[in-house]
């Protein structure tokens, strides 16, 4: 039982980094009708977002304390942050949580970067098949990872967890269950917490606010909208930087979990598609569900248990969950019917 | 079968001219080396191969690398246990990437447009991951599959065709040695028949079938006519295609690993048959010949020739001009075949034969001009 609600909780975090990848592909599909392959390469920005956040924060002074030596002999090098230079205590704390406070940083630039994207290349493309679409959007990737690439090098660049949150929670004994039989990383609890609460603001912006309202109802029917006198377009562009946003903070949040490297956001893409298709396309509620499923039958079948059973089934479960569904009930879990239903 | 028209053939021998005389014409680009040729003619089977699934019916496929992938792992398996010889090598690599694509197409055809792709690159991602993980007693994971000297090799052992030189066996074909040009012929004539069996399914019924249900499925489904079948089989002609590739790789070189399946490599071949012309005969061809030569030289180039590239420049100037062309050559010349790419989808949907063409057209206007308008004055003056 205890193993079960371990794998539960294991599946709930990658399975909130699938959610938020695929809500913004959603988002993106269902407001601009494009199918977008660079979603994953703006995962990967956000990713890169944490580690530019980091490595402003720690530039350092190096000076020689002439008192000290070490063992070998040689002056100590005194390493001091800047920011700890400036802040004292408060800089220290800023270094240490740099992850998280990445966000921050990440939404302004990846709202940036959305916008531009869109305006610059996928507004061109609206009129065009979905394999062009494809095709363009495929090529906007590679050239984003090459320029990452460029700049940080192709080697993963681990980044550190706030020392507090560093621990294990005991998440048995918050249930009444005996103290240590289920204790889970904090950082990832962490990590759950934070894609739910994504989800929750960018619905609760789709249906509590006038501009979610309009946004919806161009969904529905473009032309009517843009016919009342609205500019449609304009909303769109922003929806387009806030599904970039969405992509980069679970990419900033995501980076002391799996080190990022440039080519991180095609691994996440095939899955996140794959996950879209599953939910459904054009569905923001079946993306959402289908990430949490897929992340959690994803940990599940790697339990030892199960591939002692069918080996290898946790390389490919998620692709043959997609594939069943794709045969046996098109539209994904929650698709409305007649979207891009042949 | 063998019927031709006139302008087909014509087609065909310019072809076979050009890739027989490609050890000539690429030694001034620096090109002219067998391995790197072989490479040329590999992938353009492959992209020929795409190009009648993508070309034809509009189908676009993310999963081409898996049949790649199949195929040399079986010709490799061939050579372990069968014989060093290419022709079983070749045959099978066909056949299993045949029935493998079968299985796959059977499946994925069953849903378009996008679904497709995401079908295809489902299977195979699967097929990758598989191929790393549990099928390591067939794959050798990572390390990728070798042939070995001492592998049983059925037929070589019972024709008694020993390996007399030391070391390791090379594939041959039927005795003679595949070592440098003699391997690229061998290569460059897989080539041309491939060449001419698209021709020949470009000019036929089925290809004019394929392309009906490129241009409207639902219409063609209206007159009567069952499309199923004609998809799976450019779907399984497709993926035989991109076995024959897989398996002159492994006769090139005998080494299959799990990295040729992945789906990056499902798009270059996209990238390729884009940047040639969807659906023409010799774009994808161009297409593959052109990224695998900047492959070879532009990843070759490094600062040290840049420098001396743009000694003219002033010194100040050259330095940046330097650092900024270094992050487009070298490791980073994927960077410029990416940007190549976006801008080809962008401005030239049809690739580079489009562009040609248009060209030509604009050419052929620009001279008729002067004329046209002489006529018209003549015509004025009568009037």
């Amino acid at each position: 039982m205890d193993a079960i609600l371990a794998q539960l909780l294991n599946g709930l975090d990658k399975g909130g980094a699938y959610a938020l990848i695929a809500l913004g592909l959603t988002l993106v599909f269902g407001t601009l009708g494009v199918v977008n392959f660079a979603h994953g390469a703006l995962f990967m920005l956000g990713c890169f977002c944490a580690v530019v956040f980091r490595y402003l924060l720690t530039i350092e002074t190096v000076t020689i304390d002439p008192e000290q030596l070490s063992p070998w002999g040689a002056p100590v090098e005194l390493r001091t942050p800047l920011v700890q230079d400036w802040l004292g205590d408060w800089g220290a704390f800023l270094v240490d949580y740099s992850v998280p406070l990445s966000v921050l940083f990440a939404v302004p630039v990846m709202l940036v970067i959305g916008i531009v994207m869109e305006r610059g290349l996928i507004k061109h493309f609206y009129k065009r098949s979905h394999a062009e679409q494809i095709l363009v959007t495929f090529g906007l990737a590679i050239v984003l990872q090459e320029i990452v690439k460029s700049f940080f090098g192709a080697n993963p660049m681990p980044q550190p967890i706030p020392s507090d949150l560093r621990s294990a929670a005991d998440v048995g004994a918050w249930f009444g269950m005996e103290a240590h039989t289920l204790t889970y990383p904090t950082w990832r609890l962490v990590y759950l917490l934070f894609s739910l609460g994504v989800i929750g603001a960018v619905f609760a912006f789709m249906r509590y606010t006038t501009f979610g309202m309009v946004v919806r109802a161009g969904m529905a029917d473009r032309e009517t909208v843009g016919v009342l006198g609205i500019d449609i377009d304009r909303r769109f562009t922003i929806i387009f930087g806030i599904a970039a946003v969405v992509a980069g903070v679970a990419g900033a949040m995501y980076t002391p979990l799996l080190a990022p490297n440039y080519q991180i956001g095609m691994d996440f893409l095939v899955l996140s598609f794959v996950v879209v298709v599953v939910g459904g396309m054009g569905s923001l509620p079946g993306a959402v569900v289908a990430g949490f499923l897929l992340g959690i039958l994803q940990s599940f079948a790697s339990m030892n248990e199960i591939t002692s059973i069918i080996p290898g089934i946790d390389q490919v479960i998620i692709y043959l969950v997609a594939i069943v569904i794709l045969l046996v009930r098109p539209r994904g879990l929650m698709g409305r019917s007649g979207v891009m239903e042949s | 079968m063998f019927s031709f028209t006139r302008k087909q053939f014509t087609m065909l021998v310019v072809f076979t001219a050009i890739v027989l005389t490609m050890p000539i014409w690429l030694s001034p680009l620096g090109a002219a080396y067998p391995g790197l040729m072989q490479k040329f003619v590999i992938y353009a089977i492959f992209a020929i191969g795409f190009n009648i699934l993508f070309g034809l019916t509009g189908y676009l496929s993310f999963g081409h690398a898996a049949f790649l992938g199949v195929g040399s792992y079986t010709a490799v398996w061939s050579f372990k246990l069968l014989s060093m010889d290419m022709i079983p090598a070749l045959f099978f690599a066909v056949i299993f990437a045949g029935i493998f694509a079968l299985f796959i197409g059977y499946f994925s055809l069953r849903r378009s447009g996008i679904y497709f792709s995401i079908l295809t690159l489902a299977f195979a991602q699967m097929s990758y991951s598989l191929a790393y993980s549990v099928l390591t007693p067939i794959t050798n994971g990572e390390t990728g599959l070798l042939i070995a000297r001492d592998d049983p090799r059925a037929i070589d052992t019972m024709l008694g065709v020993g390996q007399s030189t030391s070391g390791m066996p090379m594939p041959s074909l039927m005795g003679f040695d595949l070592t440098g040009y003699s391997g690229f012929y061998i290569c460059a004539l897989v080539l041309i028949v491939c060449f001419f069996v698209s021709q020949k399914i470009f000019a036929s019924p089925f290809g004019m079938a394929l392309r009906c249900i490129k241009s409207n499925q639902t219409r063609m489904m209206y007159t009567g006519f069952n499309t199923k079948p004609y998809m799976l089989t450019a779907f399984v002609i497709s993926g035989m295609f991109a076995g024959l590739a897989g398996g002159l790789l492994a006769v090139t070189d005998p080494i299959a690993g799990a990295e040729r399946m992945k789906w990056t490599e499902s798009g270059n071949l996209v990238l390729m048959t884009i940047l040639g012309g969807v659906g023409t005969l010799v774009g994808p061809v161009i297409g593959a010949w052109l990224i695998k030569y900047f492959e070879n030289i532009f990843s070759a180039i490094n600062t040290n020739m840049l420098n001396s590239f743009f000694e003219f420049l002033p010194d100040g100037f050259q330095s940046v001009m330097v650092t900024v062309m270094s992050k487009f050559v070298g490791e980073g010349w994927h960077l410029t075949l990416g940007l190549v790419f976006v801008l080809i989808v962008v401005f030239l949907p049809g690739g580079l034969v489009e562009g040609t063409e248009r060209l030509m057209r604009r050419f052929r206007r620009s001279s008729d001009k002067p004329r046209s308008s002489v006529s018209s004055a003549a015509s004025e003056e009568r009037s």
